[in-house]
């Protein structure tokens, strides 16, 4: 008997029992679809981090204010009020594997163009900033040392703000916005940098003098962060090694006293941040597989039942002369199609569930070709594996016993 | 008429039922020439379906041999047998064995899909033929259960007959049939006996479907009381004239 034939009986054979098949393919149908979004959602936002570390600069290190325990309640990290600009001095003279360092003042409040506001957060740096976060200029120029020893009223636009701000097209440069009631020149464009990896819009800021942020909005002598760029991303650690004790030093730490900030490296963060989604997509997928396999013995036990319920059917077949091999490849072209069937469907749920997720809880996903083969062709072994025993038991009946089965 | 197509030697078959032993044939011989048509009679339980299903290679003897042209069945594979009983064995069960919900002419079908070497369209075409042969055509997209029992046998026949099998093995073929009908398929039985030189073995109970064959082997329990041959063989057609030509009573 050929293949067109194997499957047009078996094709048949599910549609008689629609809603058996329908229901023997569901596991199937969730294991196929669990592993594909699973993996579309695991493989997205590990690509996302990837191009963040791209983006960002892999060298970066972040140094935070952090509570000192030495007295009393620990209160949380940003509301400490330890990094000051002679610590960014320090870091900046005495450190030999950072080239560049820049403070981080930041403040959020309402820029104003004319009739037009929009709700946006300053970030008051250091002219190095933009090298160490690896953000370039669109359009116009960075301000400069003399801006910050001026504590100058000048500033650096994002994407963002520049749309809502100017949403005819106008050039911003040269123009004169309010932040917070304080007027700033525009003389500067930032390019669009997209998404950071925890779904902040990065383009949703202003750039100014860390001075003029200072002085003038927040009237405060410290520093919410302080960045740093290590010489390459080799010498991170002994970057942080150095920063450490240049800080320590600096804020009159005792040996035993612990930290009052806390250095983080952009690979190490990535590295974390990587290896946690691997673990999720492992752990997911293992899932997922467990559910492929219970789909696969849905398949064998409703096998069984279809040579059971079909035993003089193959006592029939087999007395007008279907050889053994026949009967296997009937039964177990029925499995697989039972189980490719399943897949197709999974599939096509997986990607569409990976999409619906990009679109509302927009999740970074990425459905790749392999997870589509790969689940593709462990379905098909699922059909092999699970339905090859129901169908070699099919295969041995003997012919006259198989006839008079009631 | 001289080529045993068919031998069988002190053929034994018991069943086993637990402790119980059934003997159902209790050493059978026998020879079949190619071109015989033969009945078997025997009462009911006196082993007709039993021998018969080892003739059409369906089952195999406890003790003894059975020859088909020649060759010791006992000796073939499983894979040898399904073609034996593909290409030289036409089967008619007592109780038909159709498919359900499948079509008369895809029933009829069935055995050539296990035949390569015939094309789709020669599968139509022969099967439809064989479905005419029984008269059925133009019931073929009918389904058993949309078939009467005597149709149903009929389809069985015709299913028998495509492969074109150098012998029909026919289980009560007529057993369901009115006269006329019966005497209409053994019209096509001898038709298919003298024209084309089939080989037949008809298992009947009933002496009138005898007298159509050229050769009576009777069976009682379990053994054969005995084998005559027919001298004056009734024509099918000729008996069919002679019925009463209206049924309307
Ligand atoms: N598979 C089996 N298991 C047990 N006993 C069997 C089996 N097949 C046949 N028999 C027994 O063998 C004997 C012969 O049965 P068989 O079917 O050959 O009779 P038969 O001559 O065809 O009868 P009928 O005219 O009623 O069809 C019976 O006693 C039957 O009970
Ligand atoms: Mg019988």
């Amino acid at each position: 008997m050929n293949v067109l034939n194997l499957l047009r009986i078996a094709f048949k054979a599910l549609l008689r029992n629609k809603l058996r098949a329908f229901l023997t393919m569901l596991g199937i149908i969730i294991g196929v679809a669990a592993v594909i979004a699973m993996v579309a959602i695991g493989q997205g936002s590990k690509e996302s981090i990837q191009s963040q570390l791209s983006s960002m600069g892999s060298n970066m290190i972040t140094i935070l204010p952090s509570s000192n325990v030495a007295g009393g309640a620990r209160l949380g990290g940003t509301s400490v009020n330890t990094l000051t600009i002679d610590d960014v001095k320090a870091i900046r003279k005495q450190a030999e594997n950072v080239s560049a360092v820049s403070p981080a003042a930041n403040s959020s409040g309402q820029a104003i163009n004319g009739a037009l506001n929009w709700p946006t957060t300053i970030y008051g740096v250091s002219p190095s900033y933009l090298d160490i976060r690896k953000w370039a200029l669109k359009d116009g120029i960075p301000f400069s040392d003399e801006d910050v020893r001026a504590s100058a009223k000048v500033c650096l636009l994002g994407q963002t703000v520049v749309t809502n701000l100017f949403p005819n097209g106008d050039n911003p440069i040269g123009k004169i916005i309010r932040f917070n009631n304080i007027p700033f020149q525009v003389i500067g464009v930032l390019e669009a940098k997209g998404q950071s990896s925890f779904g902040q819009d990065q383009d949703d800021a202003i750039i100014a003098p860390y001075t003029t942020v200072q002085k003038r909005i927040l009237a405060s002598i410290y520093f919410r962060t302080i960045y740093a760029s290590a010489v390459s991303e080799s010498a991170s650690d002994a970057a942080t090694d150095e920063i450490t004790s240049i800080l320590r030093k600096q804020h009159r730490l005792r040996s035993s006293d612990e930290d009052d900030f806390q250095v983080r490296t952009m690979a190490e963060l990535i590295s974390a941040l990587s290896s946690t989604s691997n673990l999720l997509t492992i752990l997911l997928t293992a899932i997922a597989g467990i559910s492929l396999v219970i789909g696969g013995i849905g398949i064998m036990n409703i096998m069984y039942v279809s040579v059971t319920e079909r035993t003089r059917e193959i006592g029939l077949r087999m007395s007008i002369g279907a050889r053994g091999i026949d009967i296997l490849m009937q039964f177990l072209i029925e499995a697989i199609m039972i189980s490719i069937t399943g897949g197709i469907i999974g599939v096509i749920l997986g990607i569409s569930s990976a999409k619906l997720i990009t679109i509302f809880l927009s999740w970074p996903t990425l459905v790749s070709e392999s997870s589509i083969v790969l689940s593709f062709l462990v379905c098909a072994a699922t059909g092999v594996f699970f339905g090859y025993y129901p169908a070699q038991k099919a295969s041995r009946l003997d012919p006259i016993e198989a006839l008079r089965y009631e | 008429m001289d080529k045993k197509i068919l031998e069988i030697q002190q053929i034994k078959r018991e069943f086993r039922m637990g402790t119980e032993i059934v003997r159902a044939l209790k050493g059978v011989s026998f020879d079949v020439f190619a071109g015989e048509f033969v009945t078997i009679m025997g009462s009911s339980g006196s082993g007709k379906t039993t021998l018969l299903n080892i003739l059409g290679c369906l089952d195999k003897p406890t003790e003894g041999n059975y020859l088909l042209d020649g060759v010791n069945i006992g000796q073939l594979s499983r894979n040898e047998l399904a073609r034996l009983r593909n290409r030289k064995i036409g089967f008619v069960f007592q109780a038909y064995n159709l498919l359900p919900r499948t079509s008369a002419l895809e029933n009829v079908e069935l055995p050539l899909f296990y035949n390569m070497e015939i094309s789709h369209e020669d599968r139509r075409k022969k099967a439809i033929h064989a479905l005419e042969a029984v008269k059925l055509a133009e019931r073929m997209d009918h389904t058993p259960s949309q078939l009467s029992g005597g149709q149903q046998q009929r389809v069985a026949i015709a299913r028998a007959l495509v492969n074109e099998p150098v012998m029909i093995l026919a289980d009560e073929a007529t057993g369901n049939l009115d006269t006329r009908t019966s005497y209409e398929i053994m019209a096509l039985m001898q038709e298919l006996n003298r024209e084309q030189g089939k080989t037949i073995v008809f298992v009947t109970h009933e002496p009138d479907i005898a007298a159509f064959s050229s050769r009576t082997v009777m069976l009682r329990d379990g053994k054969v009381v005995k084998d005559t041959k027919n001298e004056n063989v009734r024509s099918a057609k000729e008996a069919l004239a002679a019925l009463p030509v209206s049924d309307d009573y």
